[in-house]
């Protein structure tokens, strides 16, 4: 029995060598991608479609590497990347920083580049770089939607304007998250200057069921539109069913949600990996910190769904957008916000991580919070007035 | 029934012990047709050439050596686990606990590592880390079989429950210890590795399987030829001809169940220390429970249990390998790993049970006798 099992391994391995033989082509350059969910997570989907587009547009070979959880196995699919040829890794979760930092220490020859993460501008390690969007921005320009859509259920006697209540899906109360409801929160301000706001949290990235509760929790809570920052389908398809509008983020739920759904703001992430491959192409060094934009085309908002939002929506999100790509509108202006009633005249962020989240560098100046700007993940975690956290102790 | 004897159509009985070469015989027709049903699944399913698909899974444990000595790590992770439960159930204690246990001694190996990681020098740091997760480890193996002892609690639903309980410990300690993190943790000494487990000849993998390999040889001879080891299949037989013949039960349990969550706490030590140098609540990824059917799988032997942790953990890699080179769902790699387990498992009811159909001439003598 042995002999037959030795035998059968052997054929099994030739097979394996055979088709790995066939697959080698001339030596292109490779990129590895590593996702911590598959395309079920409409966050890693969005970053899936663009890396498969940019890499096909640019001609360069990709491996795509999808469920990969944020511990020790980040750095060994990092490695076996490597090992099958790839020259650049990306990875696309926060807590993959770690390992990827483990990685490149390892591989000074590879470039690995993550999104979200905040560390590489203190790692000192010249192969290592973050990058990310400006997306509070986008968030911004959707919270004008969600504003407008506030004063038309209003007008229409639905609600008064002190039940101008949105709600919002969260995932963490990590500075990530509040930077984006709060930039949501004001955009809908500036066009409804009543709405106030209640947050409640998941613990995860990725939790359908807590997600759809949390929805449906804020929806019995009286709040009369809702928004995400969580990746599953939970709160567009709690909406749908309750017939509440909602602002989606990372792509289109027009198709599950035909009746609620507003508008979406994304990060197109495709200018970051043309530049990411571009640079290496060149021998050129990738940047530390890349913070994309509106004007780099890594801001987007998806179609706005007309037969929801109100009328106007569309141009006003265009002349609010035209204001930020010129620089006479800050979405953090200390003019349109306050903490426990008072304005901010200066705030010290945590930009340069530390275990204890110390407090180091002055972000606000010229009248406006600056964020994205010190590093390009984002680091806004002020509770303002107006907006309500409901439930910070999950997990 | 006209008092008369009716013979079923197909009869089930137990056999006498098979002779090696035939039950080896049937687990390899066992799999041989798996991987039958597993062609013709792929084929309906996917369109894709079902040999590709196993050359993807060869290759997603053996491809490179990087990817062959993961295996072995993961292999002797698995192994010592599942080497870990195995005293228990062999004295039909059912301890689906060890996903807990070895979570406890995990969060005790972290907690040290994170406070004393400063303050020790490392030999001596590791030998702290590695005494806190064997006690944290025994002592949630020794709850349930304490309540077992005394009271004689339903010792499967108590270690199932320990398990949570260990999960929402981990969540609340890194919730309470990174209040406006994502839920993880990070690396924890990243820059000073203080508490990681030495690479012995640069080679992070070698001392973890070195340390299964031991644990293996010590609890074979453990299990047959110690004293202890005989109590406790003596307990496992029958209880009652344990306590007829003067073994003190409770005590049997109370000191096998230590052992049992020592040994998880020793694997939370290797995870911790020896691979993410971090915890999860992801941290034991299922691997509590795949050992119980590693164990049961290799009939309590530990020399049978490295194959069997080897043919799941190379299941499992290959999986994930089949998802990455044809572009599929993880889930897909997961219904042929579980065809496969189907199969293995189906075969054991083979090797012990005899099958007879109702023979022709049993089935004439029924219509005349009716």
């Amino acid at each position: 029995m042995k002999k037959v099992i030795a035998i059968v391994l052997c054929l099994v391995m030739c097979v394996g060598a055979l088709a790995a033989c066939s697959n080698s082509t001339e030596s292109k350059m490779k990129v590895g991608f590593i996702f911590l969910h598959d395309e079920n997570s409409t966050y890693d989907l969005n970053f899936l479609n663009a890396a498969k587009e940019t890499c096909e547009k640019l001609g360069v070979e990709y491996i795509l590497r999808t469920n990969i959880p944020e511990d020790q196995k980040c750095k060994e699919t990092a490695e076996d990347l490597i090992d099958q040829g790839c020259t650049i890794i990306f990875a696309d979760s926060f807590g993959h920083e770690d390992y990827l930092i483990e990685a490149a220490k390892d591989h000074p020859e590879v470039q690995f580049c993550h999104a979200t993460g905040t560390k590489a501008h203190t790692a000192n390690l010249s192969n290592f770089h973050n990058a990310f969007a400006s997306i509070y921005e986008g968030r911004y320009l959707a919270g004008i939607a969600a504003g407008m859509k506030l004063n038309e259920m209003i007008a229409s006697g639905k609600i008064t304007a002190d039940q101008a209540k949105m709600g919002y899906v969260g995932a963490f109360t990590y500075a990530e998250v509040i930077s984006g409801y709060t930039s949501f929160y004001l955009g809908a301000k500036s066009v409804c200057p009543s709405v106030t706001m209640e947050v409640t949290f998941t613990g995860s990235w990725y939790d359908e069921t807590a997600e759809k509760e949390g929805a449906l929790k804020l929806i019995s809570n009286g709040c009369v539109l809702i928004s995400q920052h969580a990746d599953s389908m939970g709160a567009p398809t709690a909406c749908e069913s309750n017939n509440v509008p909602n602002v989606s983020y990372n792509g289109s739920t027009i198709k599950e949600a035909p009746n609620t759904f507003i508008v979406s703001s994304r990060i197109n992430w495709s200018p970051y990996f043309e530049y990411m491959i571009g640079q290496v192409k060149d021998g050129k060094a990738i940047d530390t910190d890349w913070t994309g934009t509106i004007a780099t085309g890594s801001v987007v908002l998806t179609d706005v769904n007309t037969n929801v939002a109100a009328a106007g929506t569309v141009e006003a999100i265009e002349a609010a957008k035209a204001q930020l790509e010129a620089g006479t509108l800050h979405v953090f202006n200390t003019d349109t916000f306050t903490k426990d009633g008072a304005k901010l005249d200066s705030y010290l962020a945590d930009v340069n991580t530390d275990a204890d989240f110390t407090p180091d560098t002055e972000v606000i100046s010229d009248g406006y919070f600056h964020e994205s700007e010190k590093r390009s993940a984002p680091y806004f975690d002020i509770q303002i007035d107006g907006i309500t956290l409901l439930d910070v102790n999950f997990g | 029934m006209n008092g008369k004897t009716h013979t079923p159509l197909i009869q089930v009985s137990k056999r006498e012990t098979l002779p090696w070469q035939k039950s080896w015989l049937i687990r390899g027709i066992a799999i041989v047709a798996a991987l039958v049903v597993c062609a013709l699944i792929t084929t309906m399913l996917t369109g894709e050439n079902p040999i590709q698909v196993y050359g993807s899974m060869v290759s997603g444990a053996f491809g490179t050596g990087r990817r062959i000595w993961q295996l072995l790590r993961n292999v002797a992770i698995l192994l010592t686990i599942s080497l870990a439960v195995t005293p228990a159930f062999k004295m039909r204690f059912w301890n689906v606990g060890a996903e807990g246990q070895v979570m406890a001694g995990a969060l005790a190996c972290t907690v040290t590592m994170l406070y004393l990681g400063d303050k020790l020098p490392n030999a001596l740091l590791i030998l702290v880390m590695l005494i806190a997760s064997v006690a944290a480890g025994a002592l949630w193996a020794f709850i349930p079989a304490f309540f077992k002892a005394k009271w004689n609690t339903n010792e499967t639903l108590f270690t199932l429950m320990m398990n949570y309980i260990a999960t929402q410990l981990i969540a609340f300690f890194i919730v309470w210890k990174y209040p406006n993190g994502t839920g993880t943790m990070g690396i924890v000494n990243q820059d000073t590795r203080a508490g990681w487990l030495p690479r012995l000849g640069g080679n992070e993998f070698i001392l973890i399987i070195l340390v299964s390999v031991v644990i293996t040889a010590l609890m074979y001879v453990y299990l047959n030829y110690t004293k202890h080891g005989y109590e406790l299949s003596v307990v496992g037989e029958s209880e009652r001809t344990a306590r007829y013949v003067g073994i003190k039960v409770g005590k049997v349990v109370l000191r096998t169940l230590i052992l049992s969550g020592a040994v998880c706490g020793i694997v939370g030590f290797l995870l911790v220390a020896g691979v993410h140098h971090s915890i999860s609540t992801n941290i034991a990824g299922g691997q509590g429970f795949t050992a119980v059917m590693v164990s049961w799988l290799a009939h309590f032997n530990p020399i049978m249990m490295v194959f069997s942790s080897f043919l799941l953990c190379f299941l499992g890699q290959g999986a994930d390998q089949i998802s990455t080179d044809l572009g599929l769902d993880h889930a897909f790699g997961d219904i042929l790993t579980g065809v496969i387990l189907f199969f293995i498992i189906g075969s054991e009811f083979f090797i012990n049970y005899k099958i007879k159909f109702r023979s022709g001439e049993e089935r004439k003598g029924e219509i005349e006798n009716a």
